[in-house]
């Protein structure tokens, strides 16, 4: 585990937003790695800062804190221009909603290729016209459609171009933004099996936000759940739901509705209560309970899930 | 659609067709849809996005657009056909006093301008005609039934005082103040977040039972329907394909397209394995269907399906499905292999119970 290569570090992250009265610390000490090769989600409520992380790893949102590195370098604060171009390419990001994301007058040849004609990272036109042909036929659109505007496409269509435009650039680690939760049930997984073919053919490495804890499950290998700007769980996917420590994650899981109607009706739903923590006295730090498992806990919590832990409640 | 006795029927639709006028062309939005609401039930009606799922209750409401218009068929309720409304009049009959509807995204159905109070109190006046005092109590009866406490305070605060989950909350409110027979939430959670589309959902159960409403409900998520409906109707390209309690649409789906959207569920799926994906995409509504509407996508199309539109057959007396898979002379198919585990748990569970 610990001997894969680290592709992204996070390092204590702060965002924090507006100055003086109106400050608003979005993110808070937030760290954490993502390997080669793996799908890291990011999971949380509105208003829980997961975008922020994304954003900040887009370099779109300033950091007021903290490192993030690429391949070992850091991507943030003054950087030589060569690195800067390279991460410009290297990480692309695929946006929510596909109608939103599109600019309505432009052409999709000219929505794909804009990375490159940026980056002039081809000799001449016909290069360029073959990369977006290529591009279109990896998310199975025709190579007609360049001609087209955002318009004539539906939802489905349209976040493929988007996920084109992200895949032209030749990038090893792509941010998902909610990427399918505009999309309709039948098409979403549709989409979900182009990621992950397209994560298998090119070795991309994916950071997956999103609410929504049952694709959430389906497509990650490692999970981060995020609250109030601060990761309180992360874990293998599979740990992380099979046995939830911190209260929030399991009120979470808890929540996730099961297309059982016996199961539903009969499940209890855990309500998370934020002032059950003792923290003034006693803050919590983030542990590591057992292999690749870490949790956000103080000392007496810590005490009291490790118990939790050996019954396997 | 088959006697249901113990239950009266409270609302119902027959051979209803709407039709929509758009850039000189015709669509036709319901294609000759009929179904039974019965009294103090859940209803959910799943279906993708154009499928016809908010058109139809739409119709009900008197909320069509104006270039959309209902062809021929029935609405009944009480001793009215709503289908020949025709004024708004008519309408203000039926909206809100009868049927009231809780919509999709509460950041916009407020008004911005009043406070919450009083958009609760307007309803309160103008539908249960109680004024002043009494009305005041009434409306914050109504917010602490909603969930919503120090009420006093919450009456005078605006909606940009309140959270998402909040406002859906302060929506219910408005809906149930109309004092309505039957409750229509149209996605009432989509907008939300997991933990609180539970509360909101466990909310809308507690409502019915406390008020005796009768629900339908509208939705694409299948989770929403296991946790709320008593029956569910599957509606697809306009078209009601399969309805029935919600065990037997669960558990036993008869309708490729049910199947379909069951196994496209993540829940479904096997890690590092495809998931499952309906091919293609819904047919055009613009042009004339022939057929089964599904057929084009669906891998167990019979030569039958892209020729005749299969009628309702019968598979109990509260399941009814819309395919030729289930007439005599078809050969006999099997659901998915991803299914039949599924299908299998849910009978052990029904079982058990």
């Amino acid at each position: 585990m610990s001997n894969r290569e680290v592709v992204l570090e996070v390092k204590n992250l702060n965002v924090t937003f507006s100055k003086g009265k109106n400050k608003f610390r979005a993110i808070r000490d937030v760290s954490f790695e993502i390997y080669k090769g793996e799908t890291f989600g990011l999971v949380g409520e509105s208003g829980s800062g997961k975008t922020t992380i994304g954003r900040s790893i887009m370099r779109i949102n300033e950091v007021t804190g903290g490192e993030i590195l690429f391949k070992g370098k850091p991507i943030n604060g003054k950087i030589s221009k060569d690195w800067d171009q390279e991460i410009t390419q290297k990480i692309q990001m695929i946006f929510q909603d596909p109608m939103a994301s599109l600019n309505e007058r432009a052409k999709v040849d000219y929505i794909i290729s804009e990375g490159l004609v940026n980056t002039k990272k081809y000799k001449n036109n016909a290069e360029r016209l073959e990369k977006v042909r290529n591009a279109l036929l990896e998310v199975g659109l025709l190579p007609e459609f360049a001609s087209r505007f955002p318009h004539e496409f539906s939802g489905g269509q349209r976040q493929r171009i988007g996920i084109a435009r992200a895949l032209v650039m030749e990038p090893e680690f792509i941010i998902a933004d909610e990427p399918i939760s505009a999309l309709d049930v039948s098409i979403r997984a549709q989409v979900l099996n182009l990621l992950s073919n397209l994560q298998k053919q090119n070795d991309l490495t994916y950071l997956f936000i999103a609410h929504d804890l049952s694709i959430v499950r389906f497509i990650t290998d490692r999970t981060a759940v995020i609250y109030k700007g601060q990761i309180v769980e992360l874990a293998e996917t599979e740990k992380l739901f099979s046995n939830p420590i911190h209260p929030y994650t399991r009120a979470l899981i808890s929540a996730v509705p099961e297309p059982n109607p016996y199961k539903e009706r009969a499940k209890t739903i855990e309500i998370y209560d934020p002032s059950q923590h003792n923290y003034i006295k006693d803050p919590p730090s983030f542990v590591e309970i057992e292999d690749g498992h870490f949790v956000l806990a103080n000392e007496e919590e810590l005490t009291r899930y490790r118990t939790m832990f050996k019954i396997g409640v | 659609m088959g006697d249901n006795n113990e239950k009266s029927r409270i609302l119902s639709i027959q051979n209803l067709i709407i039709k929509f006028k758009l850039r000189g062309q015709v669509l036709t939005a319901i294609r000759d849809i009929s179904l039974d609401l019965y009294k103090g039930e859940s209803l959910a009606i799943v279906g993708e996005s154009g499928s016809g799922k908010s058109v139809l209750v739409k119709s009900i409401m008197g909320l069509l657009d104006k270039n959309g218009f209902i062809d021929q068929g029935k609405i009944l309720y009480k001793d009215y056909d709503l289908s020949q409304f025709s004024t708004e009049k008519d309408w203000l009959k039926i909206r809100g006093k009868e049927i009231a509807m809780v919509t999709q995204d509460p950041m916009t159905s407020l008004n911005p301008l009043k406070t919450v109070g009083k958009q609760i109190e307007e309803c309160v006046n103008l539908h249960q005609g109680l004024k002043g005092k009494e009305a005041y109590e009434r409306t914050l009866k109504l917010l602490r039934d909603v969930g919503i406490h120090d009420v006093e305070k919450r009456y005078k605060q605006y909606p940009h005082e309140f959270s998402g989950g909040m406002r859906q909350r302060i929506v219910i409110a408005i809906a149930v103040a109309c004092n309505p027979k039957i409750l229509i939430c149209d996605e009432p959670t989509t907008a939300l977040d997991v933990t609180i589309q539970a509360q909101i959902l466990q909310l809308l159960k507690n409502l019915q039972e406390m008020y005796g409403l009768t629900t339908i409900y509208i939705t694409h998520d299948l989770g929403v329907v296991a946790k709320v409906a008593d029956r569910i109707a599957v509606m697809y390209a306009g078209d009601i394909i399969e309805v029935g309690k919600t065990h037997e649409v669960f558990f036993d789906g008869k309708h490729p397209y049910t199947w379909a959207l069951l196994s496209s569920l993540p829940q479904l799926g096997a890690k590092g394995e495809e998931l499952y994906s309906i091919k293609g995409t819904p047919p055009n509504l613009f042009n004339e269907i022939k057929g089964d509407a599904f057929a084009p996508r669906n891998p167990y199309a019979l030569n039958i399906d892209f020729v005749e539109r299969p009628p309702f057959f019968k598979v109990t007396e509260t399941h009814y499905a819309k395919t030729w898979l289930l007439h005599s002379d078809a050969p006999k198919v099997e659901p998915p292999q991803s299914l039949q585990a599924f299908f299998e748990e849910g009978r052990r569970y029904a079982y058990e119970q």
